[in-house]
């Protein structure tokens, strides 16, 4: 975890001092074609990299979502025996929550921050990279246990004991917790690279109180990630050792307390929440303005509720254990805290709201599925305040009203808001716009389907049916509303199938969407769509909030806005010469170190010491071979190749040269 | 923790280069492993001393934090680097030291004569769940 | 509108990761700090599980009867000195005097092997009076707490030969300061780690 991206010695010691199998191995240049997607360090590649996998995780944790109503749909249900049902529904919600959302979150983080900030790439280009393989194949681990003896089981807060060797015998807990610790590294070597990118990546003039909302939120989102990710380790640390090496610390014959995991879990699993929520809070503050055609009402109110919710996220875990019993006290101070964190929140929702009213709409796709987070993130605000009232809570507890609720703000609030984030930054990313006509029918059928789910839910819920049942009996008055559930469910599916098919569709009709289709207000508008590999041949010097705007408005004196005057200039329309950016060189080592991970994982749980160190062998090579290797290769800084970067983004042909610099002699292909 | 960022930062529209910041001398140095040397031992000795459990707490904590703090500020050089880097490892000591204290509390570590009833394992209903 | 992509007429040389960063602060070393943050909550979270679970083992051994105060603390003491060759190699890098950093680098790393081998010996003392892993809660939380901080200190002996292997071929000068201040920063918060657990896990009675 300490992998430290050591520049200093690096620039010292070139090839010659490589690990052994750094000298066989050539360093990657390509820039382009399939196989520069494993060595590339250019942060808008992975930023699509992390938004295509963990939408391959969306699609299968959906899958998981209908295998599970379909069970439910009528009583008695057949579809899954309860063994099945039980690793369905663990694995349904650690993909969406560990596979889905917090990778597409960071896949925003990845490609817009650096271009909303104004930076050429982020701190550490091949840590970033390190960070996504880490994470895919944490992924990937955690699904092979379907083909190695079962899924983990025990939910997603496998809470010890039930989850101890004692009770839970198979390997299915065993790559949960590896599995989990995988992905922690992965979020924790993000984390770190992020925090240091904003912190100290911005342009000139970019001070914090310019920076766009996203960007803050992506700063308080990581800052919790950094001091949220190693309690979790710990805790799964702990069940790691008495589940393969025969500690006792959930072992209660022994002493024992179950309520040490709930509370290191808890712990790191509140933040988690707002891990979640802020990015999507982020994305509608950025999409509300530009359809909005208004500055963000009250900013700093929004940024400052923002850090607020980061700072009292971390003082609510123990809400998700008030019916453990955590006596008088404790509880009251957790209810307290509980309804307080509802106060920023409720700043923000007004805030939107403000933004909105007496705004010039244009109720876009993106538009839509933002108002579309704001109603529904309501709706589990609400149920949210409810669980801080201790009795009520306790009624709550295990049923499916939590399941509502969390439907409410992760799907209705985090889902929505990354979806207005794929529809307002796709023309920034691949150079072309998505369909809006099939954008807003995908959000109204999605809107439909996700009330129809998730919510009868409440109702549920507060009739007593429980939660993590597979089958339940016909006579309980439950079934009328989960055969609708399941209808929604499926109208759910249908509406991401639109999705993909809008942007095949999209991918096809090429409509280039020019530079700043949404006429936005933020930097990452200012280069061209898709940015060339270095972002900005010049880095511009920031003047204001909404810099964008301002360079294309003026108020008048009566406070009317009007186009800036076009300046005639014509040098800078012109071919823009030569520019020579020093980006860094693709690298191969954050693969190799991170396949060494699940190696190490594998090794544990079969008890293969071997195997263990050859995973570790694996790791310290890529790490070694990577301090040792330059960030950048010093001979291939080169000049213009016509080639676009992306794949996909060759829609608009640049008036420009588009500029590639890294790629070299047999780069060009 | 994120105190540092709603600081505005020193040099937004012209970045400086790092600050230069005067390391102490080798001789400092040595004197701090001096003090750090002369604490340790004076910690092994109140060990010794039969005092009162809680006064020998005390005086071990408060010990222990002059040696974690010298060796933060002088070794670590927060003492003269940046506010910046000072914040952000203290926002993580502040933040760990509050969460953890209030789960120990919540179990009652700090509370009772856990003397008198070692082996109570707080009995948690829904530990089933 | 592309102007900010491609308004640069004049040919020019832009370094991807300037070196003027917006605070003016090290990008690594902000990681590094950013990192060291993170790491108190790793600890913490450990030493709260050994407070958690002291004195409410079921059986025997109990600390009292194990520890073995003047041996740990000369260990401890041994770790605490570390950390001033540790700062002297820093002081000799930055003076531009490697032979003498590399003298303090390779004492940093033989009193960081001193101390992870007499956790080594500590350890194999305690199996031998009864103390294991899975013998009670206490056995369960000291190892892992001690375990977890010695694979810290065994991360940095690694990297501190590596700086040795690396100023041996020549390849660690004054301009790597940096590199030797940042593996100086890991290694003192491993001791101030050491500092906090030899007082609230040895020394304060349960």
């Amino acid at each position: 975890m300490a992998i430290v991206e050591r520049e200093p010695i690096a620039e010292a010691t070139l090839v010659e001092t490589a690990a052994p199998s750094a000298a066989a191995l050539r360093r990657p240049h390509a820039t382009t074609g399939a196989w520069s997607w494993f060595t590339t360090i250019d942060h808008k590649k992975i930023g699509i990299l992390y938004g295509a996998t963990a939408f391959v995780f969306f699609i299968v944790g959906g899958l998981e979502a209908l295998l599970i109503r379909l069970q439910l749909a009528r009583p008695n249900g057949h579809v899954l025996s309860a063994e099945a049902y039980n690793q369905i529904f663990t694995m349904h919600g650690l993909t969406m929550i560990f596979l889905v959302v917090m990778p597409l979150s960071n896949g925003f983080a990845n490609y817009i921050v650096p271009l909303q900030i104004g930076a050429r790439d982020v701190a550490f280009p091949r840590l970033n990279a390190f960070g996504y393989w880490v994470f895919v194949i944490g992924g990937l681990f955690l699904y092979s246990s379907f083909l190695l003896g079962g899924a983990p089981n025990g939910g997603w807060f496998n809470y010890a004991p039930l989850s101890a060797h004692q009770f839970a015998p198979g390997h299915n807990i065993d790559f949960y917790v590896l599995g989990i610790q995988i992905l922690g590294i992965a979020s924790l070597t993000s984390a770190v690279n992020l925090i240091v990118t904003i912190i100290n990546m911005r342009a000139p003039g970019m001070s914090f109180m310019r920076m766009p909302v996203f960007t803050w939120m992506t700063l308080v989102v990581n800052f919790l990630l950094l001091f949220a990710m190693p309690v979790i380790a710990v805790a799964l640390v702990l069940l790691t050792f008495d589940r393969l090496f025969g500690t006792n610390f959930f072992n209660v014959s022994a002493g024992g307390d179950p309520l040490l995991w709930q509370h290191l879990f808890w712990l790191f699993g509140h933040p988690e929440v707002y891990i979640l929520i802020l990015p999507a809070m982020g994305v509608v503050s950025e999409v509300l303005p530009v359809f909005s055609r208004k500055p963000l009402f009250g900013y700093p109110f929004v940024v400052f509720s923002g850090i607020a919710i980061g700072f009292m996220g971390w003082g609510v875990w123990a809400h998700h254990m008030f019916a453990a019993g955590l006596g008088p006290v404790a509880t009251s101070g957790f209810a307290i805290s509980t309804m307080l964190i509802a106060v920023p929140t409720g700043v923000k929702i007004f805030n939107w709201l403000a933004t909105i009213a007496g705004g010039s709409v244009r109720a876009k796709t993106p538009f839509l599925m933002a108002v579309g987070f704001v109603t529904m993130f309501v709706i589990g605000g609400l149920s949210g305040v409810t669980h801080s009232i201790v009795p009520a809570d306790t009624q709550q507890t295990d049923t499916y009203y939590i399941v509502a609720h969390f439907h409410y703000v992760l799907f209705g609030g985090s889902m929505f808001g990354l979806f207005a984030g794929f529809y307002y930054w796709w023309p920034k990313v691949f150079g072309y716009s998505l369909n809006d006509r099939i954008g807003k029918v995908q959000f109204w059928l999605m809107l439909i389907g996700f009330n129809a789910t998730f919510g009868p839910m409440h109702i549920l819920g507060l009739q007593g049916m429980p939660r993590r049942i597979y089958r339940y009996a016909p006579g309980m008055g439950w079934s009328t509303w989960n055969f609708i559930e399941t209808i929604g469910a499926f109208i759910i599916a249908f509406s991401v199938f639109l999705f993909i098919v809008n942007v095949w569709r999209s991918k096809r009709a090429q409509v280039a969407a020019g530079d700043d289709p949404w006429d936005a207000r933020t930097l990452e508008w200012a280069t061209s769509s898709p940015p060339p590999p270095y972002n900005f041949a010049e880095i511009p010097v920031v003047h204001s909030r909404d810099d964008l705007w301002r360079r294309k408005y003026v108020e008048d004196e009566d406070g009317k806005v009007m186009p800036v005057p076009p300046v005639a200039s014509t040098e800078e329309d012109q071919e823009a010469g030569e520019v020579h950016v020093h980006m860094p060189s693709p690298s191969y080592f954050p693969l190799v170190a991170a396949l060494g991970l699940p190696i190490i994982g594998y090794g544990l749980i079969y008890h293969l010491i071997w195997v263990d160190v050859i995973g570790l062998l694996v790791l310290l090579t890529g790490v070694y071979a990577w301090a040792l290797e330059p960030p950048t290769e010093p001979e291939v800084e080169i000049e213009a190749h016509g080639e676009p970067d992306h794949p996909d983004g060759d829609g608009e042909p640049e008036p420009v040269p588009a500029l590639t610099a890294g790629g070299t002699e047999g780069g060009s292909e | 923790m994120t105190d540092t960022a709603t600081q505005p930062s020193p040099s937004d529209e012209h970045p400086v280069p790092a600050e230069e910041h005067a390391h102490p001398s080798e001789w400092r140095y040595i004197q701090i492993a001096i003090a750090l040397a002369i604490v340790t031992a004076a910690e092994v000795t109140v060990y010794y001393l039969s005092l009162a459990k809680l006064a020998m707490v005390v005086i071990l904590l408060v010990m222990a934090v002059v040696k974690f703090s010298l060796v933060a500020a002088f070794f670590m050089h927060l003492r003269f680097d940046s506010r910046l880097f000072r914040r952000v490892f203290i926002t993580g000591i502040a933040l760990a030291i509050t969460v953890y204290t209030i789960v120990l509390l919540s179990f009652g570590v700090f509370l009772t004569n856990r003397h008198v009833t070692p082996h109570v394992n707080v009995p948690s209903p829904t530990a089933s769940q | 509108m592309s102007a900010l992509a491609t308004s640069a007429a004049t040919t020019r040389t832009h370094e991807a990761t300037p070196h003027a960063t917006s605070t003016g602060l090290s990008n690594v070393k902000l990681a590094v700090w950013a990192f060291l943050a993170s790491e108190c909550l790793l600890f913490g979270a450990l030493i709260s599980t050994y407070l958690l679970y002291r004195g409410r083992s079921i059986v025997g051994p109990y600390p009292h009867q194990i520890y073995d105060i003047p041996y740990t603390s000369v260990s401890s003491f041994v770790l605490l000195m570390s950390s001033l060759t540790m700062v002297l190699a820093l002081a000799a890098v930055q003076r531009g005097d490697t032979r003498r950093m590399r003298v303090w680098l390779l004492a940093t790393a033989l009193l960081g092997m001193t101390f992870v081998g007499g956790q080594a010996y500590e350890f194999t003392s305690f199996v031998r009076q009864g103390l294991t892993l899975h013998t009670n809660l206490f056995g369960s939380s000291f190892f892992v707490l001690t375990g977890f901080h010695g694979a810290h200190v065994t991360i940095g002996i690694v990297m501190l030969l590596s700086l040795f292997g690396l100023s041996l071929r020549g390849k660690l000068g004054p301009e790597n300061a940096e590199t030797v201040e940042l593996i100086g920063l890991y290694w003192h918060f491993v001791d101030v780690v050491w500092i906090v657990i030899f007082t609230v896990v040895y020394l304060i009675p349960s």
